[in-house]
């Protein structure tokens, strides 16, 4: 027996990595249909500017609460009728997408360099920088998050920026948990220590050798994390402590609107249906990368 | 399983120092000056100011503070309200019955339908029960509640006219509070129609807290099932004959529970932030909306103690959730 080896390109090994990735992906129906109405919503934020049909925040006085065109006394030039002040529903719909999916990105983004910084050293160096790491976020996480995020708004001021640092350091722990959880089983595996003898330094190790091995579990808690900060971001606005009026960010829309739940049911129902679908769309899309990410859930 | 209890508690103390730490620092890391902020909106002579802060301690070295601070909390004294003057402790106990029914409704509704619905799923895996309950539950699960609540609302309250629309129970009753819950007290009463209606204000609070608890339960059950209907055991007692009730209802599902008691007990953190939202959506007067209103009326020592007392809540419960776990599955314990 002669032994052959086939040498293959690192491009041919990504190929095809993603095209194994895409046929996991593609076997679960509800993570196609959630990315593609995903991309829709990105679509929809990033050029907002042209479909909208009116400005979101330009008030047209002749036109308070009017119906959607479908009802009596709809008008065909707001499709889903408008608020109290005469703001057309279906642009700042439209508008609110880009504050949704800018919150979601901002949260994720801050929330996970944390995460993977203090996960690393805490998973790498273990001992006390460990215990220290892990006990602060230990404390966090007793907390309920939107409680905590509430409490952090009121200490650094009610807006969406504030709001947006709040989320991020409630979701900051289940990150830093599973780097350290991820970082500790790769630790012993024969690459590192091959790498390590071969001299890398401890940066090295950990953000070029260990880091890329542990990526598949936080690419799934992003992804659940993005849903999170859009569901408790909206909460916030709901509660008048994220992004404030006049934004049109769908749950400071639902606060504006809470006085007119039993006489104007569109103002109510649109925002609420909005962020629901953003978010069922984006835990499909989780659902599906989990399945396709992570072999031991794999097929069960 | 004394050691295991021991090993436990001791686990906690530094979280618990964490969290009193976080609770000291709030008031001192808010924007502005504490004195002046616990004085009110109207402001302080500079004698007054003194005095002020004298009497909290804040003339004294950060350390001693935080250390005044701890023995105050080991006597009970958690500060008072700048509002309404009274004892935050006081406040709480009071109000936190009508939390803690909402919830234990909440989690009964949650637990009976979200373990059936689980079960019968995972039996009949890819029928198209499964497929619409699962379908049902991601979409609870993605439920922004406060909008969800707002919807019943239109719908039960505006549209049926069935449900009142907020409170605990109707004006027409008035009954002094033997245990806090309104249900119990409500039939201690003994008045005609008291307990209808405090069963009417409670169930669409009841059933919005029970979205996403019902949603996670039902999802875990589904798939700790699953998990456990491949195991061995199970297709051995298939193979030995008994019959599929006997199967699954000894072998699997008694396995299938433990890690769904474990999510159960994990709602609890689940449940007080969506107290916050459902009791403000429908004006409960439980500690969710106390914190809310405290926190929009700046009355800060109640935001401090009640974010205290409810991480220390969560907290026990979740200890005694590790505790069950252990007592029903002798694995961890003598890990």
């Amino acid at each position: 027996m002669t032994e052959t080896t086939v040498k293959i390109s690192d491009s041919a090994i990504r190929r095809r990595m993603v095209k194994e990735f895409w046929f996991y992906f593609s076997q679960n129906r509800g993570a196609v249909v959630g990315l593609a109405v995903f991309v829709l919503l990105v679509l929809t934020a990033l050029f907002a500017v042209w479909i909208a049909p009116h400005d979101p925040t330009h008030q047209y006085r002749d036109a308070l609460l009017v119906p959607p065109f479908w009802q009596e006394g709809g008008r065909a030039e707001f499709l889903l009728g408008t608020d109290a002040v005469g703001r057309d529903m279906l642009s700042r719909l439209i508008y609110g997408a880009q504050y949704s999916l800018f919150i979601g990105i901002v949260v994720v983004a801050i929330a996970l360099t944390g995460g993977i910084i203090l996960g690393l050293l805490a998973g790498y160096f273990g001992g006390w920088v460990d215990s220290v790491i892990m006990r602060v976020m230990d404390v966090i996480l007793a907390f309920p998050s939107l409680l905590l995020a509430l409490v952090l708004v009121a200490i650094l001021g009610p807006g969406l920026t504030n709001a947006m640092i709040a989320i991020a350091i409630v979701y900051q722990p289940h990150f830093a948990r599973l780097t350290r959880a991820a970082v500790m089983g790769e630790k012993a595996r024969e690459y590192v220590t091959a790498a390590r003898v071969a001299g890398a330094s401890n940066m090295r190790l950990m953000f070029k050798t260990i880091l890329p091995n542990c990526l598949a579990p936080l690419i799934v808690q992003a992804t659940l994390s993005f849903s999170s900060a859009v569901l408790d971001s909206a909460a916030l606005g709901f509660l008048g402590m994220g992004a404030q009026p006049p934004a049109s960010e769908w749950g400071t829309m639902l606060a504006e609107a809470r006085e007119f739940i039993l006489r104007a049911w569109w103002v109510v129902t649109f925002p609420g249906l909005a962020i629901l679908i953003s978010v069922l769309a984006i835990n499909l899309m989780g659902d599906g990368l989990r399945d396709a990410l992570d072999p031991k859930l794999k097929r069960s | 399983m004394l050691r295991f209890i021991l090993s436990k508690l001791l686990y906690l103390i530094p979280t618990m120092l964490g969290i009193t730490l976080v609770a000291f620092g709030f008031i001192r890391m808010l924007p502005g000056d504490p004195v002046l902020l616990m004085a009110g909106e109207r402001g302080v002579s500079p004698e007054r100011y003194a005095e002020i802060s004298a009497q909290l301690g804040y003339d004294k070295p950060l350390w001693q503070q935080y250390f005044t601070y701890l023995g105050d909390l080991l006597q009970g004294d958690l500060g008072n309200s700048i509002v309404t003057k009274k004892p935050v402790l006081a406040e709480f106990l009071a109000l936190f019955p009508a939390t803690v029914e909402l919830a234990v409704v909440a989690i009964i509704i949650a637990t009976l339908i979200g373990v059936p619905v689980g079960v019968v799923a995972a039996i009949k895996r890819g029928s198209w029960f499964d497929q619409i309950s699962m379908t049902g539950a991601l979409i609870g699960f993605s439920m922004p509640i406060f909008w969800w609540g707002l919807l019943l609302i239109i719908f039960f309250s505006g549209i049926l006219q069935w449900t009142p629309v907020s409170g605990r129970i109707s004006l027409m009753y008035f009954f002094p509070p033997v245990t806090g819950f309104m249900l119990i007290d409500s039939l201690i009463s003994g008045q005609k129609g008291a307990f209808s209606s405090a069963l009417s204000h409670l169930i669409l609070p009841s059933i919005v807290l029970a979205t996403i608890p019902l949603a996670v339960i039902a999802r875990q059950t589904r798939s700790a099932m699953l998990e456990v209907m491949g195991e061995d055991y199970v297709r051995t007692a298939k193979a030995k004959g008994l019959s599929a009730r006997r199967v699954i209802g000894v072998h699997a599902l008694r396995n299938a529970m433990i890690p769904v008691i474990t999510t159960i007990g994990l709602q609890i953190g689940v449940l007080m932030a969506g107290a916050i939202l459902t009791e403000t959506i429908f004006s409960w007067p439980g500690i969710g909306k106390w914190m809310i209103d405290s926190i929009s009326r700046r009355d800060y020592p109640v935001v401090q103690s009640g974010l205290l007392l409810i991480a220390g809540i969560v907290m026990i419960v979740n200890l005694l959730v590790d505790l069950t776990y252990g007592l029903i599955n002798p694995r961890i314990r003598h890990k």
